[in-house]
């Protein structure tokens, strides 16, 4: 296995149900070891992927590699990638250890070992003792543990997510999100994470695909995502954006081309302050939301749109009761991220260029 | 759901009358079964154990009973081995025809007895030239009893998805294994449900097993059939029917139990 080998290469990658292309293409290489997370809407084939990388769906055409092997016509017992699936699909039928060491048990491994091993994999995932339960006794995030030790105590050379979080409460998250982050450096192998949660990919990925329409719309890492977006899509979907349009870049901007500026990278001064930004636009306060930390501002240019502005909260905001009144929304110059007006098929995007094909 | 005193007494009142309407014959053939009088005249105008006695004495009621048994166990075997292979292949793979074999499953049950026995005697001797044995009793029930299987079986592949199986091929199990290990502990109790309905079908089928059980052969209700109307074996197929009542009220009561137990567990 050559060291300049991705972990998973995925060429031309398209899957059809009837008239639909759920996925539409699709070019990517995921480095080994590499937290990698697949970002989009529901439907916008990031799930399929997943699917088709485990095998459990067969491409309309194109290839799947695992390690500079292509893998495409192989069954999903066949390939060296576990998933972790968003209804964990514990076997109902046996014990948490049962379940854990099934993945030892067809390969054959004589119960006494893997039984060993399943309970240190439980261990790994701070669930000692809870062996002998079935996967109905559990709570949402001790199925998700068990879930990720059974299909990790089989030592995949990537492991599969779709959505692991996506059924558990706000703290519960929180909390997995950074354990998964842990597993994943304790085990160095490649994790594939597809969410619909922006924060959730910002905040686990070394890199990240935004999915739209069966495309990879943008592919970069977190921050490249985030402050760089490629489209108004990405801008709109990857956290809030303040998209200006073709007229309105010209009348603020002087130039055309669709841009966006982040609602926290602007400012907000009462009428008569001024906040010392290169661009400066007039308008009206037209709604303030305080959400704790920091404050949103809603305003009403008079150039004719609304932005959303986001404060910290300190002693000398604008405040609720000057709604209505006029003020002066402001931004940088370099806040100001110019996007490509439609979706770009990914082999036109600096950005997106696969690696040549590496000297095997 | 509150309901008016009224709208529950008369619902009690149904309720009662309906069940009554089941029970109360079973009740009169129980009772019966100790009567003096060889008629099933009503009221029973004396109380004897001698009928008990000879019905267990009795080797045509004996060998009808084993005979039932047989032919209802082959057949619900029949039914349990097709039945889940039709099942999985019509609810876990996609081919040509797949709707109309769904269809072509299912219809027997439909047919009216009547017909499935002339085809199938029509079948059994003039074309494939076989003697009606206990043999063709058993294929022709088990053209039936299969689809109760088959529907059980299927409405449970149906309920547990295909994130299972999905799941063990993931960790590496083989086709087999993963039938094996998941899907089919997964199908026992509908498999045990389906089976005891086959069992029951094939247990008091009359109609179809008249055209193709040829003179030989005397299922358990055909000995009935033909004894129910000598008076001096009327009693007699009473106590028969006693005993078949009690015998299958276990099989129900296990599972209804199993249903129930399965119900706390999910």
């Amino acid at each position: 296995m050559a060291a300049d080998q991705p972990a998973i290469r995925l060429t031309g990658l398209t899957k059809t149900f009837g008239a639909v292309n759920a996925v539409d293409g699709v070019d990517l290489d995921i480095a080994e070891g590499e937290f990698f997370s697949m970002l989009g809407p529901s439907g916008s084939g990031k799930t399929t992927v997943l699917r088709l990388i485990a095998g459990f769906e067969q491409p309309t055409s194109g290839t799947v590699s695992l390690f500079g092997q292509d893998v495409t016509d192989r069954a999903p017992f066949d390939r060296d990638v576990n998933t972790v699936f968003q209804d964990y699909a514990l076997f109902p039928h046996m014990s948490v250890l049962d379940n854990v060491a099934y993945g030892l048990r067809v390969r054959g491994m004589p119960r006494r070992e893997r039984h060993a091993l399943a309970r240190e994999a439980l261990a790994t995932v701070r669930l000692e003792g809870y062996g002998d339960r079935k996967p109905g006794q559990l709570s949402g995030g001790q199925r998700q543990r068990v879930a990720l030790a059974r299909a990790t105590v089989v030592r995949p050379k990537a492991l599969l997510l779709d959505e692991p979080l996506g059924a558990l409460d706000l703290k519960l998250r929180e909390q997995m999100q950074v354990e998964l982050k842990e597993l994943q450096r304790e085990l160095g192998i490649t994790f594939i994470f597809v969410t619909h949660d922006q924060e959730e990919a910002l905040t686990l990925s070394d890199r990240i695909a935004v999915f739209n329409e069966g495309r990879i719309e943008q592919l970069g890492s977190p921050a490249e995502i985030y402050d760089k977006p490629v489209s108004p899509f990405v801008a709109a979907f990857v956290g809030t954006s303040n998209i200006l349009d073709d007229t309105l870049s010209r009348l603020v901007l002087g130039r055309g081309g669709i841009h966006s500026v982040r609602p926290e990278k602007m400012s907000i001064g009462r009428e008569d302050t001024a906040i010392h930004t290169d661009r400066e636009v007039a308008g009206v306060l037209a709604e303030v939301i305080y959400v704790g930390s920091s404050t949103r501002l809603i305003v009403d240019l008079d150039i004719g749109t609304r932005v959303t502005v986001l404060e910290q909260n300190d002693a000398d905001r604008v405040g609720e009761d000057e709604r209505g009144s006029r003020v002066r929304v402001g931004w940088d110059e370099r806040d100001t991220v110019a996007l490509a007006a439609a979706p770009i098929p990914a082999d036109d995007l600096p950005l997106l260029t696969r690696p040549e094909p590496a000297t095997r | 759901m509150r309901l008016s005193s009224l709208a529950r007494g008369l619902l009690a009142a149904i309720t009662i009358v309906v069940l009554a309407a089941i029970y109360l014959p079973l009740v009169v053939v129980l009772v019966n079964s100790f009567s003096t009088s060889t008629s099933l005249t009503w009221p029973p105008p004396g109380f004897t154990l001698e009928w008990w006695v000879k019905a267990f004495g009795n080797a045509g009621a004996l060998d009808a009973v084993l005979t039932s048994v047989q032919v209802a166990l082959a057949a619900t075997v029949i039914s349990l081995v097709l039945g889940t292979l039709a099942s999985l292949a019509l609810q876990r793979f996609e081919f040509f025809g797949r709707e109309a074999v769904s269809l072509l499953v299912i219809l027997p049950i439909a047919l009216p007895g009547i017909i499935t026995g002339i085809a199938l005697n029509n079948a059994f001797r003039t074309i494939l030239g076989l003697q009606l044995s206990i043999v063709t009793v058993i294929v022709a029930h088990a053209t039936f009893c299969i689809v109760t299987v088959f529907n059980n079986v299927i409405a449970r592949l149906r309920l547990l998805g295909t994130s299972y199986e999905d799941a063990s091929a993931d960790l590496g199990a083989g086709v087999w294994t993963t039938f094996r290990l998941i899907t089919f502990p997964q199908l026992r109790s509908a498999l045990f449900a389906g089976g005891l309905l086959a069992f029951a079908l094939s247990f008091d089928e009359i109609i179809v097993t008249t055209f193709t059980a040829g003179s030989s052969v005397k299922t358990l209700p055909l000995w009935i059939l033909d004894n129910l109307f000598r008076p001096n074996q009327a009693p007699v197929v009473n106590v028969i029917a006693v005993v078949l009542v009690l015998v299958s009220i276990v099989p129900i009561y296990i599972a209804q139990r199993i249903a129930g137990a399965e119900k706390i567990a999910r």
